[in-house]
């Protein structure tokens, strides 16, 4: 167990050199001079450029800004982004957002999409099933932005109820809506994985052991078919959280979340290169921890599985 | 509208429930808040993050400038019709336009205690003006004399061929820069000018407080100044989220606030902004996402004003370009302009939001003229257009080997009209003519600056102050800082120079339209449109107007 999870962590480092060198390498063949692109048509001095172009390394080949990057990030000393605010304060403010974000549309995904998964699949054929099966295909082929601006309008402007944007001192509260938004469409498969293999698990063998040994229907559907339908929901699940705190971007704009996707997306428009590379490093964790939980996590649904030989 | 936290939550839920079973269905909104008005109110405002620390002359983006603008007080402002009115100056007076002297009011003090005299200003500019301060607006400066000393920079070719610019200040103070007493400041100009001080409105010219200048990063997380405003807290600047002003009820001036405070918030696109204003989670904003400008008016009946804003926009024209040069090419740039329904674009494509250039500068500013002799190339006339393009090929035949192309940026709306613009080109001239997209501005700055656009370029200038020679010295005059296609005309500086050194305002602009008769000559760039600037508040605002550079005039806010 110990040695599975170092090996895990191991295959971190080539990965992170990867993607890392990779995206830096992206946003260093933009075009354009960033720093002049901070200006516009209103130049400063030629002076204030150049110290800004050397102060952030620009006027460095590659494999030197790149080279210094990763010694910044050993050293934990992240730099300064090009508006002189240091990058690992401004990941402190954005990630508790997006991860608050991304965990309230993970339980909305998790807890509604396989509890509607459980009783559809339950009653499979039944009027729950059509309907919920039609419904989740209507989530599934709207686009997220298209969902989003119609929660904004119908749920923040016409009804009321929500404001239409989140902005400053995010909290649970004000996420929901946008969390709603961005876990609706994750549900929609969640419930139909589910489904599918509540259905298929209803008939096996142990099922019909478990019934005929007299145990209580909820034990039987809680303990016996939903744990062994869980495998390719989890597995699901945990792939998603890594898009969910990247991939949030549309969402985050449409509601003005000051959360990671926002940051990225203004990062990448003034191709701050430390900035970019910084989000996607500690995204790239996300995602290899998220990975790892659903690894383990398989073991405790399925007792066969083992990770040593 | 007002929620309870509890009553909130229990909406949200159901709404979740609602979307989650694919149900629709009606619910009951609440009812609005109808408080009464209130002079201490708290009104929020569009934003986004300023790109540097808030000290006035480093501020030369408008979300940073903004906020300065209520943080301080200058020795003048400007009014709403952007005359410059006298502020912490008693008087500005000169009988040469080369030295002036100035009074500055007595018992004036930052919002922290600290008193403001002549010396105060002197310390501040001189630390603007400093190489080594990399102040952005440092060139604000550049008229007093000893200037060059303490701009003074070292350029090093590199082993690349690149040039590095690093400050080399040769002196601390300007030498035409002095406090002979408390209230007295006298500054020596390295040559006459007559607007000069039209300028000291400006941020870059604020004064500053000593702790700004011993330490001014920190001191530009939490700026302290003397304007009408004052941030709420140390910390009041949350990145990436909002900044939060409140009345400085020490400000004794013409700007003085009449709610109790702008709490500045940030948008990465004006979409969401406008979703809040429609359900006033939101005040005010002056940006509206493209998609609204047909519709704002009918969204926000009796909430919205437009107003024209001094700004300038163009269409470059290279020298360099082979085609549009010598006499031939004096014609094709008069057959271009002669070719661009000017009319009708600012109608169609920009809803009535702008207006058809009348000359280099826009209306708004003082002293400027209509009908300026060669003005009408502004006209459209299709059937001069394609005479004068049949006379330049007479004389050099022109190369349409490649089609004409018009260097933009995409981000911003720009390629509505552009193409407009080249279908003009394309009916009227019968030449090819595209669009040339960039993702990014910084990818058309670039190539203008280094000269390597095929074809024409989209240009933009918006004033820093209102004066007739803000919008033609720093863009046209040869070797200006926004020159970017190099245009050089001897006479056109010549002009200037004379504007800028003549006794009387009047006689200044006199000169300075003289020299836009040059620039209708040569047609460096071809003037496109006025800009108006749309502004919508929300329910809780009684009404609200913009400056005369756009800029919302957020102290003059009432709230309900």
């Amino acid at each position: 167990m110990i040695r599975f999870i170092l090996r895990r962590l191991l295959q971190v480092i080539p990965v992170f050199l990867g993607t890392t060198l990779l995206v830096y390498y992206m946003v260093f063949a933009l075009p354009g001079d960033p720093i002049a692109a901070l200006f516009g048509d209103r130049q400063p001095p030629q002076a204030v450029i150049d110290t800004l172009r050397s102060q952030y390394h620009l006027d460095q080949p590659f494999w030197v800004q790149y080279g210094l990057f990763l010694k910044n990030l050993f050293t934990f000393n992240l730099g300064n982004d090009f508006t002189g605010q240091p990058i690992a304060a401004s990941l402190a403010r954005v990630f508790p957002v997006t991860a608050m974000l991304a965990v309230e549309a993970l339980a909305i995904q998790a807890i509604f999409g396989v509890a509607f998964g459980v009783f559809a699949g339950l009653r499979r054929g039944g009027w729950f099933d059509s309907t919920v099966l039609v419904a989740s295909l209507v989530v599934i082929a709207v686009p997220t932005f298209v969902l989003g601006f119609v929660f904004q309008l119908v749920f923040g402007v016409k009804l009321g109820w929500a404001k239409p944007t989140v902005g400053a001192n995010a909290d649970w509260v004000t996420l929901l809506l946008p969390a709603v938004v961005l876990g609706l469409v994750s549900f929609a498969y969640v419930l139909r994985l589910t489904r599918a293999s509540v259905s298929e698990n209803m008939n096996a063998d142990y099922v019909r052991t478990a019934t005929a040994k007299g145990l209580s229907r909820p034990r039987v559907v809680l303990a016996h078919i939903l744990r062994n339908s869980l495998i390719p929901v989890v597995t699901y699940l945990g792939a998603n959280l890594g898009g969910l705190m990247g991939g949030a971007i549309v969402t985050e704009g449409i509601f003005n979340v000051p959360g990671v996707g926002n940051k990225l997306y203004q990062a990448v428009l003034r191709s701050e290169g430390p900035t970019i590379v910084s989000i996607v490093s500690v995204l790239v964790l996300v995602f290899v921890v998220a990975n790892l939980l659903v690894d383990l996590l398989y073991a405790w649904l399925d007792p066969r599985i083992r990770y040593d030989q | 509208m007002r929620f309870t936290r509890t009553s909130k939550a229990l909406g949200i839920v159901a709404i979740a429930a609602l979307a989650l079973t694919g149900c629709g269905g009606g619910g009951s909104t609440g009812g609005s808040s109808t408080a009464a008005g209130d002079p201490n109110k708290v009104i929020t405002a569009y934003s986004n993050e300023p790109q540097n620390p808030l000290l006035p002359a480093n501020t030369n983006e408008v979300y940073g400038g903004r906020v300065v603008n209520l943080l301080f007080e200058g020795l003048r402002s400007y009014d709403a019709n952007g005359k410059a009115v006298n502020a912490l100056a008693d008087s500005i007076e000169s009988s040469d336009a080369q030295n002036w002297t100035i009074k500055v009011k007595q018992g004036q003090k930052f919002t922290n205690g600290e008193a403001i005299t002549a010396k105060t200003f002197v310390d501040s500019w001189n630390f603007a003006a400093n190489s080594k301060n990399l102040q952005n607006n440092g060139f604000f400066f550049e008229s007093i004399a000893g200037y060059d000393d303490v701009s003074a920079v070292n350029s090093v070719k590199g082993a690349d061929g690149k040039t590095t610019t690093t400050p080399a200040p040769k002196a601390d103070t300007m030498s035409g820069l002095q406090a002979t007493d408390d209230s007295t400041i006298t500054v020596k100009l390295a040559q006459p000018e007559a607007d000069w001080s039209l300028r000291l409105g400006y941020s870059a010219f604020y004064p500053l407080p000593s702790a700004a200048l011993a330490d001014p990063k920190t001191y530009g997380e939490n700026p302290v100044g003397n304007g009408p405003y004052k941030f709420e807290k140390q910390g009041s600047w949350v990145h990436d989220q909002s900044i939060t002003l409140v009345k400085n009820a020490d400000y004794k001036g013409t700007r003085e606030a009449k709610n109790g405070g702008v709490t500045f918030k940030f948008y990465t696109d004006p979409g969401p902004a406008y979703t809040d204003l429609q359900s006033d989670n939101l005040d005010i904003t002056d940006v509206l996402p493209s998609n609204a400008l047909k519709t704002y008016v009918n969204d926000f009946p009796d909430r919205n004003a437009t107003k024209a804003v001094a700004t300038d926009s163009t269409l470059n024209i290279p020298g360099y370009n082979p085609n549009f040069q010598g006499e031939a090419g004096k014609l094709r740039r008069q057959a271009l302009s002669y070719a661009i329904n000017r009319e009708e674009i600012a109608k169609v494509v920009f809803n009535g939001t702008r207006t058809p250039a009348k000359a280099f500068a826009p209306p708004v500013i003082d002293g400027f003229k209509e009908g300026i002799k060669g003005s009408e190339v502004l006209n459209f006339d299709p059937a001069k257009a394609k005479d004068l393009w049949a006379q330049a090929d007479k004389i050099q035949p022109y190369d349409a080997s490649k089609p004409l192309q018009i260097a933009s940026n995409t981000d911003g709306g720009n390629k509505e009209w552009i193409d407009a613009v080249a279908n003009g080109f394309k009916n009227n001239l019968g030449i090819q003519a595209e669009i040339q997209p960039f993702a990014k501005f910084a990818e058309v700055l670039n190539l203008r600056k280094s000269q390597q656009l095929p074809g024409l370029t989209r240009a933009g200038w918006q004033g820093d102050y209102p004066s007739l020679y803000n919008f033609l010295g720093p863009v046209w005059a040869t070797g200006a800082s926004s020159n970017y296609e190099k245009y050089s005309n001897p006479e056109f500086d010549k002009l200037l120079k004379e504007g800028l050194a003549a006794k009387s305002t009047d006689e200044a602009n006199a000169k300075f339209n003289q020299a836009q008769e040059i620039l209708f000559q040569d047609l460096p760039g071809l003037p496109l449109w006025d800009q108006a600037r749309p502004i919508v508040w929300s329910n809780n605002i009684v009404k609200a107007e913009t400056g005369w550079n756009g800029e919302i005039l957020y102290y003059g806010i009432t709230a309900k």
